[in-house]
């Protein structure tokens, strides 16, 4: 296993020896087949049914053998990261987090309004606003609440942090809307509404929304889903969830913040010098392996440690990945494109020689920026510290194979 | 030298180049749509308060008035003296004059079980409960209270976390200039990427 691992390391992407392990792989399943082969009246060779099934349907559904679900509880419902593959994630298993329900929205009576610092103060019909250039752009998008460990060692990564998620999202740009309404130029924040029974607010400076800002009617293909804000949502990519506010009725320009409550007592950072950060909208880099992960079973050979990093600072620059509790680290090899303020999966074949082992994985982003480790975390942020936690956590794999939670770092 | 070929693939592309550009239109400073807003519309909507007091509303309120409202709206989740419950905590001035979080606030808790984050010790601006309460509690019937109710509720949290006087009245006025004990607690965000964790 020694030799292994050293020439995983030092080959420099990988690929080789993990395209060397999908040829194994493709053999052993065609051999698996055939063993459970049912043969027809005449003989022949076919699947386990060899009646017709269905006929063509107008909405597709998953296949019944595969129920990856989020997990509610109150007003938040986290992705089932560990069950997805790839960067996207379907929209109905995109986490949910309100502040009180999800209201309906009928779309024909749906009203945009901008006004405050504006030289024209205007509403918005939903059919105005696609009448816009439409633009799309892949984004995560992560509750800065994302770190849940309540689970000890029996952590899924959907408790861990299973409160990001990635789409497609469509809409205009909000630089167009602005310039619609003419923005003044001594307007330096907005006020986003919500149109939920809490009319919820953030007030967002104006240079975001002159940089990547949307406003956005569609995910993935298809109009927005009501638990992400249908119709119509505010998208601040890399900026916190909180502050893509959902169900979005008003933009109110103005000079100043308004220090709403979910901008004041809530969202805020506690330091551990006893001031708290405010306006903390960008969500560092962050990674995490969801596979090998809680509560999965290993065996012994090669195996692909699989996860996803993201910044909300840019693009993921490297994932390391450690197999002997961060002692060392290689690089990982990341799946392009690699998309900035994006979920990018990285992978690393490994090859497990059945002594306990603890995986963990290190995002850095293009500003350089490594993904800390728990204690420096703590150190900096305090003990009291609630949000916008991204510390390196990793997987524990004991002899008998089973993989459990393990935050802190072991070396 | 260029080849009869070259030469003729170039007349294309400028033919087509040409095609696209007689069909294209620039887009416009602004394309003209969505209607006026109405005077009416964003006098319904526009409910926010700013720390400046702007937004506030005619009205006020009295710790004792808010009292009654509270423990009829307000006690069944947030505890009778808000002390929380199902939701917030809400009052809790302790530790004085100090955070409930950092070096001061370490020395002060020795042992002892963690104070919760409150009005009181963090909510920096006292026109955020006013909005607060008037945008999205009781979160049952949202939206329900009437300004002095809101003065009064305001008055009466205020009052429970030793803020102002038993026998104040917030009005339009007084409220953005009640200081916070937590005002001056927050800074802004100093994270830019780089090597650095912060």
């Amino acid at each position: 296993m020694k030799e292994d691992e050293r020439a995983q390391k030092i080959s420099q992407d990988g690929r080789v020896s993990r395209r060397a392990v999908l040829t194994g792989a493709a053999g052993a399943v065609g051999a698996s087949v055939l063993g459970l082969k049912t043969r027809t009246a005449s003989g022949q060779d076919r699947g386990a049914d060899v009646n017709p099934g269905p006929p063509a349907s107008e909405v597709g559904t998953r296949s019944s053998f595969e129920q990856p679900k989020r997990a509610p509880g109150g007003l938040v419902s986290r992705t089932p990261l560990q069950d997805l593959h790839g960067a996207i994630t379907p929209a109905d298993l995109h986490f949910e987090r309100h502040h009180s329900g999800v209201p309906r929205i009928d779309p024909r009576s749906y009203r945009l309004l901008v006004h405050g610092l504006v030289e024209r103060p205007t509403v918005f019909t939903l059919n105005d606003l696609k009448r816009f250039p439409a633009v799309s752009r892949i984004c995560f998008l992560e509750c800065s609440g994302n770190l849940g460990r309540q689970g000890g060692e029996k952590t899924r990564p959907q408790e861990l942090c299973g409160l990001t998620s990635q789409s497609e999202w469509t809409g205009v740009m909000l630089s167009t809307l602005f310039r619609e309404v003419g923005a003044r130029p001594d307007a330096k924040w907005f006020l986003a509404e919500g149109q939920d029974a809490a009319v919820m607010t953030r007030s967002i400076p104006i240079e975001k929304a002159f940089d990547d800002a949307m406003i956005a009617y569609a995910q993935n293909g298809e109009p927005l889903r009501p638990e992400q804000g249908y119709p119509v949502r505010l998208l601040l990519p890399g900026f916190e969830g909180n502050s893509n506010v959902k169900w979005l009725r008003r933009l109110d320009l103005a000079t100043q913040p308004f220090m709403t409550r979910e901008e004041t007592s809530r969202y805020t950072d506690p330091l551990a010098d006893g001031t708290a950060r405010q306006f903390s909208f960008v969500m560092d880099a962050r990674s995490v392996i969801t596979s090998p992960s809680y509560p999965q079973s290993v065996e012994p050979g090669w195996m692909e440690i699989r996860g996803i990093a993201w910044s909300g600072r840019g693009k993921i620059q490297r994932v390391e990945v450690s197999t002997d509790g961060g002692k060392t680290w290689s690089r990982s090899v990341l799946q392009g494109p690699v998309l900035p303020k994006a979920h990018t999966r990285f992978g690393l074949m490994w090859k497990w020689n059945g002594a306990p082992a603890v995986i963990m994985s290190k995002a850095v982003d293009e500003t350089g920026y490594a993904q800390p480790d728990w204690a420096t975390l703590q150190s900096v942020r305090g003990r009291r510290t609630r949000y916008h936690q991204n510390p390196i956590t990793g997987w524990k794999v004991g002899a008998d194979g089973q993989v459990l939670f393990a935050i802190e770092r072991v070396s | 030298m260029k080849s009869p070929m070259r030469i003729l693939t170039t007349i294309l592309m400028l033919a087509a180049a040409g095609t696209v550009s007689s069909t294209a239109q620039s887009p416009p400073a602004r394309f003209g749509l969505g209607q006026p807003a109405p005077a009416d519309l964003i006098a319904a909507w526009d409910i926010a308060v700013m720390p400046d007091g702007k937004g506030l509303p005619p009205g006020k309120g009295t710790p004792a008035e808010g009292a009654t409202i509270y423990a009829a709206q307000c006690a069944s989740c947030h505890g009778a003296n808000g002390e929380g419950g199902v939701a917030d905590a809400l009052v809790g001035a302790e530790p004085k004059g100090s955070a409930p979080f950092g070096p001061q606030y370490e020395k002060f808790r020795g042992d002892a079980r963690d104070v919760p984050f409150t009005i009181g010790n963090y909510w920096p601006y006292a026109t955020t409960i006013f909005d607060y309460i008037r945008r999205a509690m009781p979160p049952n019937a949202a939206g329900s209270l009437k300004a002095d109710q809101v003065y009064s509720l305001t008055a009466f949290l205020l009052a429970k976390n030793g803020i102002i006087a038993e026998n104040a009245v917030i009005d339009g006025k007084t409220l953005p200039a009640v200081m916070m004990p937590a005002r001056n607690r927050f800074v802004p965000d100093d994270r830019a990427g780089g090597a650095k964790v912060r």
